[in-house]
């Protein structure tokens, strides 16, 4: 095992933990204002790749397709809680599950019936195309380093937005105290539609971004969104740190499982039993990790306080 | 000198800068009622989820029946005896005011893992169920779902499965709020008798019902004990006066 | 309308879905359609599924949106000790696979109980969302596992070339094989009105109406949803034992988050926390299924609008609609 692979491996479980971290701050970031849990939001992880893919198919350029990602993320989102997210927060968690979950069923057959059945592909823009040398020989892919990168000006910005800025007072005052803010005369409802559009918008930009990697297919986001969830909860949900803490520790474990189990067991048992052991081993590695660490932790690792 | 049924020792709860409970020490004798008494934020509840195991304290020692509660969680402690009613009614709201005794009475034989025999018509939990609505007074509401009984009725109903349970000591956080004069002064007779029963560590607001029952009274300030004495030496305790009976006259 | 009319209401509104769940195949037997037979052998193994379920969800609130999982465990048990069987090799240890119903069900009891013990004793430490997310996990560690383990078909599944057998009845044959899964949903049904009727249930609604109540009367809450997790498991493992057999297929899919999710739906359709709401709610499901399927491909649109309608305006399931309020001694 050169020094090169490892690196890579690393990098590899990085840039899963970002784009595990913008599915994961939308969730975390509604369900701390709004105390909604929502399972649509692959559906707008998969809404922003399809847009993404079918605006750069028609004009030819990534970059108007990834805005069109956002927009389209951003305008689902919105429309979703106006009509439907909204009703639902006050009622129990069951009832969340429940609506969403149709929602889901919703916008996946929705989206096949307007894109078809067939996957769509999104190349990734020539000015990312290539590779980087890594240390130790070896090269690196240059959109894989661009979305790591992407990630930290995303988990950046969304700490200034939430210290600094008077929508992310607002936001830190709805966690809070949902009556203090609503007496202070600030429109919730707007509120609680903007924080939503903007956590959408981020799963949309997530799903732009990786369907430049993989093909973009219905049922893309659901794999995305239960990862997402492992890493909300490992993080305590809630808190945009523990989000950003838990997809890097998914995105890397989960990675380097996949690589080094099947190695190491290799070392013990006979290679023709570790290959499969190994995998099968490293496929559930991240749902230990989340039930040893909610064993000791109930509420996760950066538990909001309630 | 009889061993006290309940003893605190220097217990302290910080909820932060808040010191809830402060260094509080009392002691609950056999056949006493002893009134804990003090303005609003004194702490009284807290100490009451502390004694009942629904809080954890920081540091100090809560003895019942000679033995160290700490490790020990609410349902624990209710097993030995523990019975507790809440300042705010904690009841099962679906059930019948029955079923929600018959649910204590099952607690006490230790029975709820049976699985096929139905419970309504068993005459071993209905029986004695009713037997305690009928001592607090309910027994004609007796099949009334918890969230339709009043105010009052609810307090009664707390009180009820507090005695199905077989308590040896109980703690009633405010049991006469909200009720009228009548309920006031019925219950008060009620709870005179009960003393002979199982001792009383009682929360109250209701200073003639205090006044009226109480072998001593504590007063809580800030989460501190200020003074412990019977009646008298509480009316006329100068300290008292100033930080707690001032204010009320 | 009075505690009492209500409660003969239900009680006929429970005993005409018996009989009507009974009369469908009967009559598609009698007119040579056993087409119709397996559509009602699918409402009765989804029906005891969704019992299985309702034990933990409706009477004990606890929302587990992992028991796709036992579902799956249930018809891997069916799909292995069969295979072994039917190729004569030893499941392990000299240890001989079975085609025998009851011996699978058995197996299955066991198996789900043993793995609802620990993964319900992690779970319950939680509470809320993080129950919901922390049972949806362990339902997907157990997926990934029966997707990379080879031994079994891995993602491709398991074929069962011969239906597994019960003494005394060709279990081959559509109608007896229905008889079958509708015995079994019936007792899992009594099962379910004797336990909520029992002390045990008395605690466990208790613990979800009001879990503070319930210790303070000295009952722990966690030791109770504990044992009705497991009891749960269990009935939904023997739906899945079934569902293997009526399909003489099984495959990671009924493990996937999304049959756990179908399970949660069955029961909201039907009525949470009703006697009969999973029967009413498997039979409204694969109506759906068989009636929307037959116009459109993409049926399953309609079904996230009626659930949503469901959950937002109607939420007492068709119980609810047929039998009013549910009542409460």
């Amino acid at each position: 095992m050169s020094i090169a692979l490892l690196i890579e491996q690393i990098l590899n479980g990085l840039q899963l933990g970002v784009m595990l971290f913008l599915m994961a701050a939308g969730l975390t970031l509604i369900f701390g204002v709004m105390g909604l849990i929502n399972l649509a939001h692959g559906s707008l992880y998969m809404v922003g790749a399809f847009a993404c893919a079918a605006v750069a198919a028609a004009t030819g350029s990534f970059w108007i397709g990834l805005v069109a990602s956002l927009v389209a993320a951003a305008a689902a989102g919105a429309i979703m809680e106006v009509t439907v997210i909204r009703r639902l927060y006050d009622r129990d968690h069951l009832d969340q599950v429940l609506a969403t979950f149709a929602l889901i069923l919703i916008f996946s057959e929705g989206t096949r019936w307007l894109f078809g059945s067939f996957p769509l592909y999104l190349d990734i823009p020539p000015l990312l195309q290539g590779a980087v040398p890594l240390p130790g020989g070896g090269q690196y892919q240059l959109y894989r380093l661009a979305i790591i990168g992407v990630g930290i000006v995303v988990a950046v910005g969304l700490y200034f937005l939430i210290s600094r800025t008077r929508l992310g007072m607002r936001i830190r005052a709805g966690e809070s105290d949902r009556e203090m803010i609503a007496a202070l005369g600030v429109d919730i409802r707007t509120l609680y539609t903007v924080v939503f559009a903007l956590g959408a918008a981020l799963a949309g930009l997530a799903g732009a971004l990786v369907g430049a990697l993989q093909s973009v297919q219905v049922g893309m986001g659901e794999p995305a969104l239960i990862l997402a969830f492992v890493v909300i909860v490992i993080g305590g949900i809630g808190s945009i740190k523990g989000a950003l803490f838990g997809a890097i520790l998914v995105g890397v474990v989960d990675t380097m499982g996949r690589f080094l189990l099947p190695k190491a067991l290799a070392l013990m048992i006979p290679a023709a039993q570790a290959g499969p052991i190994g995998a099968a081993l490293a496929s559930m590695l991240i749902y230990i990790v989340m039930a040893l660490i909610l064993a000791f932790r109930p509420s996760g690792l950066f538990a909001a306080q309630s | 000198m009889a061993e006290p049924v309940l003893e605190i020792l220097e217990l302290r709860k910080t909820f932060g800068a808040l010191k809830a409970t402060d260094g509080v020490s009392l002691t609950l004798m056999p056949g006493e009622i002893h009134a804990l008494i003090g303005p609003n934020g004194a702490g009284k509840s807290t100490l009451i989820h502390q004694i009942s195991g629904s809080i954890r304290p920081n540091s100090g020692t809560i003895r019942f029946l000679g033995q160290d509660m700490a490790g020990l969680d609410m349902a624990a402690r209710a097993r030995l005896g523990l019975g507790r009613s809440f300042q705010i009614s904690s009841l099962v709201q679906e059930f019948s005011a029955l079923r929600n005794v018959m649910l204590a009475v099952q607690a006490r034989q230790g029975s709820s893992f049976r699985f096929f025999r139905p419970v309504m018509g068993d005459p071993t939990l209905t029986e004695p169920a009713m037997a305690m609505l009928e001592r607090v007074g309910l027994a004609g509401r007796a099949h009334m779902p918890a969230a339709e009984l009043s105010h009052g009725e609810r307090r009664q109903l707390e009180i009820a499965i507090a005695l199905a349970l077989g308590s040896k000591a109980f703690l009633f956080d405010e049991p006469m709020a909200g009720m009228g004069p009548e309920g006031s002064k019925s219950l008060t007779k009620f709870l005179d008798g009960l003393r002979h029963e199982a001792p009383i560590l009682l929360v109250e607001h209701d200073m003639d019902a205090v006044f009226a029952l109480a072998d001593r009274i504590s007063v809580l300030v800030y989460g501190r004990v200020v003074a412990t004495g019977t009646v008298d030496v509480i009316r006329n305790d100068p300290e008292v006066r100033r930080a707690y009976l001032g204010e009320a006259a | 309308m009075t505690n009492a009319s209500l409660m003969t209401r239900e009680t006929i509104v429970n005993v005409l879905l018996a009989l009507l769940l009974l009369a469908i195949p009967l009559g598609a037997s009698a007119m040579g359609e056993p087409f119709y037979i397996t559509l009602a052998t699918r409402i009765a193994v989804l029906a005891l599924a969704a019992v299985g379920l309702n034990i933990a969800l409706g009477l004990g609130g606890l929302v587990s949106f992992g028991h796709a999982a036992f579902f799956g465990l249930g018809g891997y048990a069916a799909g292995v000790l069969a295979t072994h069987a039917f190729d004569g090799v030893p499941l392990f240890a000299g240890i001989p696979g079975t085609d025998s119903m009851p011996i699978i069900w058995l197996v299955t009891v066991v198996v789900c109980g043993l793995l609802a013990l620990p993964i319900g004793a992690i779970s319950l430490r939680t509470t809320g969302v993080y129950f919901i997310m922390i049972t949806l996990a362990f339902a997907q560690m157990i997926y990934y596992f029966a997707i990379s383990w080879p031994a079994y078909g891995g993602e491709d599944g398991l074929s069962i070339y011969v239906r597994s057998a019960f003494p005394g009845a060709n279990a081959a044959q559509p109608l007896p094989f229905f008889l079958i899964c509708y015995a079994v949903l019936m007792t899992a049904l009594g099962l379910f009105w004797l336990l909520r009727g029992s002390r045990f249930g008395a605690a466990l609604q208790a613990a979800r109406q009001n879990a503070t109540r319930l210790s303070a009367v000295g009952i722990a809450p966690f030791n109770i949803r504990l044992v009705a997790f497991a009891v749960s498991a269990m009935v939904t493992g023997v739906a899945g034992a079934l569902f293997a057999d009526l399909n003489k297929f099984v495959s990671p899919s009924m493990m996937s988050w999304h049959m756990s999710g179908e399970l949660i739906v069955l029961i909201i359709l039907g009525g949470k926390g009703r006697l009969f709401g999973p029967v009413a709610g498997a039979m409204l499901y694969v109506l759906f299924e068989f009636a929307l399927g037959g116009i459109t491909e993409r049926w399953q649109f309609f079904l996230g609008l009626i659930l949503l309608g469901v959950v937002l305006f109607a939420r007492g399931g068709l119980l609810g609609l047929l039998a009013g309020k549910a009542r409460h001694g």
